[in-house]
């Protein structure tokens, strides 16, 4: 009697959390599975070179991937700077226990926290408003130039945004750098920066691309943040510098499932955009896993 | 005065109560192996070091503006008499007696001759999302959790770990999107809802994005109960099952909670998916087959076209200050929580 009740308590807490992991499963591939069946048939190479055309219910989405494209490059040369010192910083130079350094750690798992809309705001009364406006007075004599929303300031808001994600890669990867190297090259008389940039950097190079690409993931597939800095609905031409606004893929989504014309007609276009959207992300989340394991492999051969 | 800076001789004091646990004892470990500096430096080496310790304060920076920059926008709606025409705190909060309306009512209809900004609604149709979102999220996400760690073999959780991490990459847009095309009509012709559009549709998309996020939090808590406890539970004769309810759950609660904890911050702060499919109609009532306009939602959808500086947009902007505030406290409150649970744990381990 006792020993039926222990197994049908097993048998019923194994059967009720297994039926949760089968059913996220499910979800997973319900998405991804109706996504690929209708979206597939559409992306064709024409699909992706053209530009929207007849109201978005024909063309291609080709703007929209060059926008999305310039804006994570420049995102990128903003967030790795910031990302990869505020890491070193933690890890080589600050005192682990200091209340400077639990500063900082709180502010970036808060910033991590942050929700994106509060982003976009932030974009336009800091970015927009604030910095752009200042730079239209001191230069262009108040006339509007950069004091609108354009493609380096959805750039820089992306990169706060993403900040959190290069800065615990970036660590991480420090981290995983066997403490001999260090020791060897201090033995050697290397100072403490020349053993940060020709040793640990070098190792924790791979560490340091897969927060890049983590944070390019996230910056590619975020569309809340760029609503008021820059994002446009459709754009005859492509951007041609820092000041012009752009297309990006996210928004393009946005725009064709709730303010199309004619529902039946962008349905194929919608579906291909989401498609490659969704190729886009996984492809740099894959390459960030592959990246990842390598360097584990590496150090742990290493290490022993 | 960068050797000044690193030297040992800030010791840090030891936050409250706490001991000096595994989780600082490895890099205090490797501060003291520190490599010194050699003597001889060129000059650019200061200037290098001192970008470094510039760039790093960039979060706290990033944080600080953060605060200030969406609180200036917001300010005028507390001082300024202009704005008060409008609206005040008091209009947006109580009921308003407005022409046309037989009681005093919560109306958001920013954009009418008679501008009303009630916040009722928009805060009532975030919880009410939230709370679905919630409701679907955590017993999925906690579930897949404890299966993952405590019953899965190694092939299984090959499967299911990666596949929430694809979860997690999914665009928030794309959930939007396969709510708002996909979803709304399964839910609807199941249901038998009146609009397609309302907080159940919204809310169960909601859940989409946040499972992985509790999934996360907890798979790593209940990885990290001391193997010795549920050694010490079998060996007293408990079952599985009675291992698992009575102690590895009770020791990773409150990393559990903190992952519950950080989803809820999440889901209210979530715009796209609640923006595509919530129907964005601000009615105030409990019921979640009803159309609904959360507070992130509200932002995206009106900011973009309001006067800058104006009464609409200083409303929006508060209301991204709430946004703020409450995701703060919550992560702040599952930060705490993954606190404890190492201080608890690691005296043990």
């Amino acid at each position: 009697m006792k020993r039926r009740s222990r197994r049908v308590g097993d048998v019923a807490l194994s059967l009720g959390t297994g039926l949760a992991a089968v059913l996220v499963l499910l979800i997973v591939a319900v998405i991804l599975g109706d996504v690929a069946y209708h979206g597939a048939p559409h992306m064709t190479l024409t699909f992706l070179t053209q530009a929207p055309r007849e109201g978005m219910t024909a063309g291609g989405i080709f703007p929209a991937i060059f926008g999305t494209v310039a804006l994570v490059v420049l995102m990128t040369l903003a967030v790795l700077p910031a990302g990869v010192a505020t890491a070193i910083y933690l890890s080589e130079y600050a005192n682990p226990g200091s209340r400077v350094t639990r500063l900082v750690r709180v502010a970036v798992n808060n910033l991590a926290g942050v929700p994106s809309i509060v982003f976009g705001l932030f974009g336009l009364g800091f970015f927009v408003q604030f910095v752009g406006a200042g730079i239209d007075r001191a230069f262009y004599g108040g006339q509007r130039v950069f004091g609108q929303p354009a493609l380096v300031w959805a750039a820089l808001t992306m990169a706060v945004l993403t900040l959190p994600v290069v800065i615990v890669a970036t660590e991480e990867a420090l981290a995983a750098v066997p403490r001999e190297l260090r020791l060897a090259s201090a033995a050697l008389g290397a100072s403490r920066l020349q053993t940060i940039v020709r040793v640990v950097l070098p190792q924790a190079l791979p560490g340091i691309l897969t927060g890049a690409i983590l944070a390019i993931s996230r910056g590619a597939g975020e569309v809340a943040p760029i609503l008021f800095t820059g994002v446009a609905y459709f754009l005859p031409k492509l951007p041609g510098s820092l000041h012009d606004q752009f297309m990006q893929l996210g928004y393009h989504v946005y725009v064709l499932s709730t303010q199309s014309p004619d529902v039946d007609a962008t349905r194929p276009i919608l579906y291909a955009t989401v498609l490659v959207l969704l190729l886009l992300t996984f492809a740099l989340n894959a390459t960030a896993v592959v990246v990842r394991s390598h360097m584990r492999r590496r150090f742990a051969g290493a290490a022993s | 005065m960068a050797v000044g800076l690193a030297a040992p001789t800030q010791a840090s004091s030891p936050s409250a109560g706490s001991q000096p646990v595994e989780a600082s004892g490895p890099s205090n470990h490797r501060r003291a192996d520190r490599p010194r500096l050699a003597s001889r430096r060129p000059r650019f080496h200061a200037l290098a070091e001192a970008a470094i310790r510039v760039l790093a304060f960039s979060s706290i920076t990033a944080i600080i503006l953060i605060f200030v920059f969406i609180g200036k926008e917001a300010w005028p709606l507390l001082h300024d008499s202009a704005i008060w025409k409008e609206v005040t705190l008091a209009k947006m909060w109580f009921a308003q007696q407005w022409p046309g309306y037989d009681a005093a009512e919560h109306v958001w209809q920013p954009v009418s001759e008679i501008p009303k900004y009630a916040a009722w609604p928009l805060v009532v149709g975030t919880l009410k999302v939230t709370l679905v979102a919630m409701l679907v999220a955590v017993p999925l996400g906690v579930g897949a959790a404890l299966f993952v760690s405590q019953y899965a073999g190694r092939r299984l959780r090959e499967i299911v770990k990666p596949t929430v991490e694809l979860l997690a990459g999914v665009p928030s847009v794309v959930l939007g999107f396969f709510a708002l095309m996909v979803m709304a009509t399964w839910l609807q012709q199941a249901l038998g809802l009146d609009s397609r559009l309302n907080a159940l549709v919204a809310g169960v998309a909601l859940s989409f994005a946040i499972i992985p996020v509790i999934f996360t939090v907890s798979e790593e808590a209940f990885g990290a109960v001391p193997r010795s406890y549920v050694e010490a539970s079998t060996a007293l004769g408990a079952a599985r099952w009675q291992t698992i309810v009575r102690v590895v759950v009770p020791a990773a609660g409150p990393g559990v909670a903190a992952g519950i904890a950080l989803g809820l911050g999440r889901a209210v702060g979530e715009t796209m998916i609640v923006l595509m499919a919530s129907g964005n109609a601000a009615i105030l009532s409990a019921s979640p087959a009803d159309s609904v306009r959360t507070v992130s939602a509200t932002i995206a959808a009106e900011l973009a076209e309001v006067v800058f500086g104006g009464a609409h947009y200083t409303v929006l902007f508060f209301l991204g200050v709430l946004l703020f505030a409450f995701t703060l406290a919550t992560n702040l409150l599952g930060e705490f929580a993954i606190g404890r649970m190492r201080r608890r744990l690691g005296g043990v381990a």
